[in-house]
C-alpha cells in the first residue's frame, strides 16, 4: 500500500553527549539476549568443576590458593552488589543503565552462593565463619524471593488497575473512595440513628489503617465498611418493605466502596510485596558486611 | 470644520500613541482620536497586573515615550502621565466611520474592493481616491480635518454584536475584565470559543462566587470535544465539559439566544423554546477584521489572503496618498515596533526623509558577517530580485523578514546542514548555487541546487528531520528563514506560497520515487497535484472504493487498517514523507484498505492517470512501486494470516497501535513508554529526572493513560510540530540539535504553553533549593533524599535575602518540560534509570510497526 521513507542508522547527538536508544525491549532478567545468566551459569560450572577435579588439601581448604581466589572474590562482589543501592540513587551522567546492572546483580548474586559455599568448603560450625554464609543465603534467598516478586506482580499490579473503562491510578482509587464516602454522607441523612450510626462508622475508618501484616495479607478483619453493609442488610430483613427506601441507595454505596476498598487493597497488597523483601534483603546485608569482616580479621589474626 | 490638522492620528494604542507624542514634540498641529475613553484599548483590556513583554530585547525604542517590560498597570500610567505632559491633544470617544479625501479626484487611481459572501462568490467595488486633505467622519456626525491621516487601529477589529430582539440592553457585555468580581449572578455566555470558556470557567471557578454560569453552544453534544467545539482549544473545551459533569457550571447545546430582556433570556432548544433568569450576557463571538473599513478609505492590501496586510511604502505611506499604516495592522504586533513607527511615521510626514528606520542596527549586524560591502538598503534589494520567492515582498515585509532569518555565508565545500539534522527552517540561496547528497556514502551522487531557489522546505512542512545534506557548490550566501517567518511570507506573499508549494511536491516526488526521474518527468502530475488538509480520525482513502489518485503525507501522519473478519484491524503507520495508494493504480481494483489521518495533516493529491503515464513512461520506476507494493503486501498478508479467532494477537496488536495514536503518538518523534509488566512502581525514573534536572520532575509516571499492558506517563511526546511553540512571548521554546524541544531561560512563566499542550505535559513551577548530597543523605539522613523533594522542605530551605528583585526570582514560576536530558552523556535519565527495563523511549516509525507483531507476539 504504501513505502516509507529509508530510516537511516540513529542519528548522531549533535550536543556531545551520546545516548544509547533502544526501541525493542526486554526485561531485566533477560538483559542483552540473557549476557548475564549466561556468564554466572559458565562462571558457576567452572568453580564446581575445579573444586572437584584440582587437588587441594582436605582442611583448611580457605587457606589454599583456590579458596583465597574464592574468598577474594566473594568479599568483593558482595560489596559490588551492595554498591546497587548507590547506583541506583546516583544520577550522574554517563552510559550506564540501572537495567544492565539489576541484571548482573541478580545473575552474579545467585553465582555468589557457587562462590561462598565453594569457599567455605563446606565445614560449617556454630562460629562466625558460618554466620556470614547464613547471613549471605538469607541475603541471596530474600534476593531470589524479591525477583520473582518483580518478575511476577507487576502483571498482577496492572491487571489491578483495569476495569471496563479503562485503567485507574492509586490516586484515582483514593479519590473514588472519597467521592463514595461524600456520596454515603449524603445517602445517610435520612436514616435513623442507629443505621447512621453504622454508615458513619465507615465513613470514619481511615481505608490506609492496618498493621503491615494487614497490608501484606490483604485481610482487614474489623472492616467497618462491610460490617456496615451486612448489619443493614440484616436489619432490613426484619422491616417492612416500602418504596425508596433510603436504605436501598445507601447499600448500592456501600457495596461499590467495598469494592473500591477491596481494589485498593489488593493493590497496596502487590505494592506492599514488591517492597517487603527489601526490608530483610538490605538489613541482612550491611549484618552480612559486618559478619564478613569479623571473618576476615579473625582468619588473619587467628590463624 | 474650524482646523485643518497637519496629521490626525487614529487610534491611540503604542504606535498611535507614539506618533501623537512626536507630533507634540514637534509642535505640529495634530489630533489623536480614540475610539474609547481611555488611552491603549487593547493594553487596557489585558487582565488586571498581567506582565507585559518588552520584545525584540535587542531593539533600539525610539519614542518620546518610555516602555518597558512590567506590569500592565505601571505602563499604562506611566504612558498617561507623558502624554498628558507633552500636552498631547487627545480626543476620546471618537470613533471614525470613514474617511475622505476632500481634493480632487486622482486621475487612475481606483481601488477595487472584493467582497466575499458567505456562499463564496464575490462582488468588485471600485472606489476613486481623491487627494487630500481627508475628512474623517466620526460616528457623532463630527468631522475632522486633516492633511496626513496615521492609521494605526490595530487589528482587534470590533466585535460582533448580539442580533436578537434586546441585545442593545445594557446588561449585554463583550468582555469580562475580572471574572472574580462579579457575583451571585445568573449569567449566560454566549460564544464556545477560547474567549467564552475562559469567561465561563472563570465566573464558575469558585462556587463561593455564587454564579450560575449556562454556556450556550449551537452544536450538539459530542462524545468527541473537537467536534462540539471547533473553535477552542481542546484542552479548553475538555475543562469545560468537565466543569459542567462536576456542575459547576451548564453547557447547553444545540441552543441559541431568542430574545433578551431584563432579567430573562428567552433561548430556542431542540425541544422549543425556553425562558431563563438572567442577569448578565457575555458574548463572545469574534470580531470582524477592520479590513472593511480600511479599504473603504483607499488602502489596498497586499492579497485576498485573510492574513495580508496593506500594501506599504518604506515610509509606511499607503495606496492612498497622505494615509499611513503603522503598528499591528501594518503587520507589526509587538510593542516596541509600533513604538517606533509612531516616531519615524511623524518624522516622515514632516520631512525627514534622511531617517533610518531603529532596525538598522539590528540588520547591519545580520549582514555584517557577508563578503562584500554593501549597505543594508543594497542587500535587501539584492535578496529581492535574487530570490525568486522574496520577488513580491515590500522592503518594509523584507526588513520585518530579515529580523526573523538570518544571512549566512558558506564557502564551497562547507557543511550547510547534515541528514538527520533536526530543523524547521527554509533556506533561499542569494548568491551561489549548493548541492544536495543523495546518498550519504557516496559524496559524488549530487543534485545541485541553483541561485535563486530554495531548500529545506522539507523540515519546514513536515518538522521533521533534514532528509539529505546540502552542501555550499560554490561560495554562496544563504538566507535561513525561521519557520515563523516562513509561513508570515507565505501569507503576505502569495506567490512566494504558490512557489514553494511547487518546489516542495516536486522535490517530494523526486526524492521519493529515486533519481531516475527529472523534474520535466513529473511537470503534469505536479501542475495537476493538489494540497488537502485532513482532519485528524478523516479518511483520505476508503476500502473498497474505486478511485485511482495517490497520496502524498506532507504534514502529520496517517494509520492504514483494514476490516478483517468484521474488525477494522491496524496494518501500520504512515509518517509524513510516505507515499500511499499506489496499489490500486498499479493492479487495478478497489481499494485494499483504509487510511485515515492520526493527526491533522497535510496531503498532496496526484492525480492517478497522470501518474500512471509517468509509471507508465519509466519503467524503472514501475518496477520499484512494484517492489514497495510487495513488501507492504507481504505485511498486509502476515498480520492477516495471523489474526485468526483465538489468539487475538491482531487484535490486541491493533488496538494498542490505535491506543498509542490517540494518545499523540502520531505527532510524537521521541516518547516514554512504560511496560506495566515490568514497572514495579518504584519511580526511579520520576526521580532521576528530578535530580538531573534541578530538583523538579518532568515527568508523572503514574498519570496518563493504559492499554493492555502499555502505559503512556504524562510526559513530553517532542512533537512535530509542537503545540507549545505555537504561543510563547519571549520565543523561550526551541528544538534542540538532538531533535528535543526545550524551553530556555527566557521563559517568563506566563503559562501559554502549559495551556496549548493537549498532553498536560507542562508545569508551572518553581525550582527547589539544592539538597545536600547523595552521601550525606545516605550516612547522615540529611536533606530529603533522591528525587524531588516534597514541597513543605523546598518552602523551609528556600533561603530568601531580603532583597525584593532576588527573592522575586526565587518565587518566579517557570515551565517545565522535559528536554530529553540534552546535553547530559548517556541520554535520557528515566530510561538508564529504570531497573527493570519498563521503561522505553521510542519515535512512532520504529514503535508502529508489525515487527512488535513477530518480536513479542504482542
Amino acid at each position: 500500500m504504501a513505502t516509507t521513507p529509508a530510516t537511516g542508522p540513529a542519528p548522531r547527538r549533535r550536543t556531545g553527549a551520546s545516548r544509547e536508544r533502544q526501541s525493542t525491549h526486554e526485561g531485566f532478567l533477560v538483559h542483552k539476549n540473557g549476557k548475564w545468566i549466561k556468564i554466572s551459569a559458565a562462571l558457576a560450572l567452572a568453580l564446581i568443576l575445579l573444586y572437584i577435579f584440582v587437588p587441594l588439601p582436605p582442611h583448611h581448604f580457605g587457606s589454599s590458593w583456590l579458596g583465597y581466589t574464592l574468598g577474594t572474590v566473594g568479599a568483593l562482589l558482595i560489596l559490588w552488589l551492595t554498591a546497587l543501592g548507590m547506583r541506583k540513587r546516583a544520577i550522574t551522567p554517563g552510559r550506564w543503565s540501572l537495567k544492565a546492572w539489576t541484571s548482573a546483580h541478580v545473575w552474579l548474586g545467585v553465582l555468589l552462593i557457587v562462590i561462598g559455599t565453594l569457599h567455605s568448603g563446606f565445614a560449617f560450625g556454630w562460629n562466625v565463619h558460618t554466620l556470614a554464609w547464613a547471613l549471605m543465603m538469607i541475603v541471596i534467598i530474600s534476593g531470589i524471593f524479591g525477583v520473582t516478586a518483580y518478575a511476577t506482580l507487576p502483571r498482577a499490579l496492572s491487571a489491578n488497575r483495569y476495569d471496563a473503562e479503562g485503567a485507574i491510578t492509586e490516586k484515582q482509587m483514593v479519590e473514588a473512595l472519597r467521592s463514595l464516602d461524600r456520596q454515603l454522607h449524603d445517602a445517610a441523612q435520612p436514616l435513623d440513628r442507629e443505621c447512621a450510626m453504622l454508615v458513619d462508622r465507615s465513613l470514619e475508618q481511615d481505608p490506609f489503617t492496618g498493621s503491615i501484616i494487614n497490608r501484606l495479607t490483604g485481610r482487614y478483619p474489623g472492616d467497618a465498611t462491610r460490617e456496615a453493609a451486612s448489619e443493614l442488610r440484616r436489619l432490613r430483613a426484619h422491616r417492612p418493605r416500602i418504596a425508596d427506601d433510603p436504605l436501598d441507595k445507601v447499600d448500592a454505596l456501600l457495596t461499590r466502596k467495598e469494592a473500591m476498598l477491596a481494589r485498593l487493597r489488593r493493590h497496596l497488597r502487590i505494592k506492599g510485596w514488591l517492597q517487603a523483601w527489601l526490608y530483610i534483603h538490605v538489613p541482612m546485608t550491611f549484618a552480612l558486611i559486618a559478619a564478613l569482616s569479623a571473618h576476615i580479621v579473625s582468619v588473619f589474626f587467628y590463624w | 470644520m474650524s482646523e485643518v490638522y497637519k496629521v490626525a492620528i487614529i487610534g491611540s494604542g503604542p504606535a498611535g500613541m507614539s506618533a501623537a507624542s512626536r507630533a507634540a514634540q514637534l509642535k505640529l498641529p495634530h489630533v489623536l482620536l480614540e475610539k474609547t475613553d481611555h488611552l491603549s484599548d487593547t493594553i487596557y483590556k489585558y487582565q488586571k497586573g498581567k506582565h507585559v513583554m518588552a520584545t525584540p530585547s535587542q531593539l533600539v525604542l525610539r519614542s518620546d515615550q518610555e516602555f518597558d517590560a512590567g506590569k500592565r498597570e505601571d505602563i499604562l500610567g506611566r504612558w498617561n502621565k507623558r502624554t498628558e505632559e507633552l500636552g498631547v491633544n487627545v480626543k476620546y470617544n471618537a470613533e471614525v466611520k470613514s474617511i475622505k479625501g476632500t481634493g480632487p479626484a486622482i486621475e487612475g487611481s481606483i481601488q477595487k474592493i472584493v467582497t466575499r459572501a458567505r456562499d463564496g462568490s464575490t462582488t468588485t467595488t471600485e472606489l476613486q481616491r481623491h487627494a487630500p486633505p481627508y475628512a474623517i467622519t466620526l460616528t457623532s456626525g463630527e468631522v475632522v480635518m486633516a492633511e496626513a491621516v496615521v492609521l494605526a487601529i490595530g487589528t482587534q477589529g470590533n466585535p460582533n454584536l448580539m442580533r436578537c430582539p434586546g441585545a442593545d440592553l445594557p446588561h449585554v457585555t463583550y468582555q469580562l475584565d475580572d471574572p472574580y468580581a462579579v457575583l451571585d449572578e445568573h449569567i449566560i455566555v454566549v460564544g464556545t470559543g477560547d474567549a467564552g470558556i475562559e469567561n465561563a470557567r472563570g465566573l464558575a471557578e469558585d462556587p463561593a462566587q455564587g454564579n450560575v454560569v449556562t454556556v450556550l453552544n449551537r452544536s450538539p453534544k459530542s462524545a468527541n470535544v473537537r467536534e462540539s467545539f471547533a473553535t477552542a482549544k481542546e484542552p479548553n473545551a475538555k475543562a469545560l465539559v468537565e466543569d459542567d459533569a462536576a456542575g459547576k457550571l451548564t453547557i447547553r447545546y444545540e441552543t441559541e439566544t431568542k430574545a433578551i430582556e431584563p432579567g430573562w433570556i428567552t433561548l430556542n432548544t431542540r425541544d422549543g423554546e425556553e425562558r431563563i433568569r438572567c442577569d448578565r450576557i457575555i458574548a463572545r463571538i469574534g470580531s470582524a477584521p477592520p479590513r472593511g473599513f480600511v479599504e473603504g478609505c483607499g488602502i489596498e492590501f497586499a492579497s485576498n489572503d485573510r492574513l495580508a496586510f496593506p500594501t506599504l511604502s518604506p515610509q509606511f505611506e499607503s495606496t492612498a496618498p497622505g494615509i499611513f499604516v503603522i503598528g499591528a495592522l501594518a503587520g507589526y504586533p509587538l510593542i516596541k515596533h509600533c513604538m517606533n513607527q509612531g516616531y519615524d511615521v511623524i518624522e516622515f510626514i514632516n520631512g525627514n526623509t534622511d531617517l533610518k528606520p531603529a532596525d538598522e542596527p539590528l540588520l547591519e549586524a545580520k549582514f555584517a558577517g557577508l563578503p562584500g560591502k554593501r549597505s543594508v538598503a543594497e542587500w535587501l534589494e539584492l535578496l529581492r530580485t535574487n530570490i525568486a520567492i522574496l520577488n513580491g515582498m515590500t522592503t518594509l515585509q523584507l526588513r520585518e523578514f530579515m529580523l526573523d532569518s538570518d544571512a549566512r555565508f558558506t564557502r564551497a565545500g562547507d557543511t550547510i546542514f547534515e541528514k538527520n539534522d533536526p530543523g524547521s527552517s527554509l533556506f533561499a540561496i542569494a548568491d551561489g548555487s549548493v548541492n544536495v547528497r543523495i546518498d550519504p556514502n557516496d559524496p559524488s551522487k549530487v543534485v545541485p541546487i541553483q541561485k535563486g531557489s530554495i531548500f529545506g522546505e522539507v523540515g519546514l512542512i513536515s518538522g521533521r528531520r533534514r532528509g539529505a545534506t546540502v552542501v555550499a557548490a560554490s561560495d554562496c550566501i544563504c538566507i535561513e528563514i525561521s519557520r515563523n517567518a516562513a509561513l508570515k511570507l507565505q501569507s503576505q506573499v502569495p506567490s512566494a506560497r504558490r512557489a514553494i508549494e511547487r518546489i516542495s511536491t516536486e522535490r517530494q516526488l523526486l526524492q521519493m520515487f529515486g533519481s531516475g526521474l527529472t523534474p520535466d518527468d513529473v511537470r503534469e502530475v505536479v501542475d495537476t497535484a493538489k494540497i488537502m488538509s485532513v482532519r485528524a480520525g478523516d479518511a483520505i482513502i476508503t476500502e473498497g472504493a474505486d478511485d485511482k489518485d495517490i497520496y502524498v503525507i506532507r504534514v502529520g501522519s496517517m494509520i492504514v487498517e483494514k476490516v478483517v473478519g468484521g474488525k477494522p484491524v491496524f496494518l501500520s503507520y504512515l509518517p509524513a514523507g510516505s507515499y500511499v495508494g499506489e496499489m490500486a493504480l498499479i493492479d487495478g481494483g478497489q481499494r485494499t484498505a483504509t487510511v485515515r489521518a492520526a493527526i491533522k495533516s497535510e496531503v498532496i493529491k496526484i492525480d492517478g492517470e497522470a501518474f500512471g503515464r509517468v509509471l507508465a513512461a519509466k519503467p524503472a520506476l514501475l518496477e520499484r512501486a512494484r517492489r514497495d507494493m510487495e513488501a507492504r503486501r507481504a505485511t498486509n498478508a502476515f498480520v492477516e494470516s495471523k489474526k485468526d479467532g483465538f489468539s487475538g494477537v491482531v487484535d490486541l496488536y491493533s488496538e494498542q497501535a490505535k491506543f498509542l495514536v490517540s494518545q499523540g503518538l502520531g505527532e510524537a518523534t521521541d516518547v516514554l513508554l512504560i511496560d506495566e509488566r515490568l514497572c514495579v512502581g518504584c519511580d526511579n525514573c520520576e526521580k532521576a529526572c528530578a535530580d538531573s534536572h534541578d530538583g523538579l520532575s518532568r515527568l508523572d509516571r503514574e498519570a496518563g493513560k493504559s492499554f493492555a499492558h502499555l502505559h503512556v506517563p504524562t510526559s513530553c511526546r517532542h512533537c512535530e510540530h509542537p503545540h507549545c511553540m505555537a504561543d510563547c512571548p519571549p520565543n523561550a521554546i526551541h528544538r534542540g540539535p538532538d531533535g528535543e524541544v526545550f524551553i530556555d531561560d527566557t521563559c517568563i512563566g506566563c503559562g501559554n504553553c502549559q495551556r496549548n499542550c493537549p498532553y498536560g505535559v507542562i508545569r508551572m513551577d518553581k525550582v527547589p533549593p539544592k539538597k545536600p548530597s547523595l552521601l550525606s543523605w545516605l550516612l547522615f539522613g540529611s536533606g530529603p533524599g533522591p528525587g524531588e523533594p516534597p514541597y513543605k522542605w523546598s518552602k523551609k530551605n528556600t533561603k530568601y535575602t531580603g532583597d525584593p528583585v532576588a527573592d522575586d526570582k526565587l518565587d518566579r514560576k517557570k515551565a517545565i518540560k522535559c528536554d530529553m536530558c540534552a546535553g547530559i552523556e548517556g541520554g535520557p535519565s528515566c530510561v538508564r534509570a529504570c531497573p527493570t527495563g519498563a521503561a522505553i523511549r521510542v519515535s512512532p516509525d520504529e514503535f508502529l510497526t508489525v515487527a512488535r507483531l513477530e518480536n513479542e507476539g504482542a
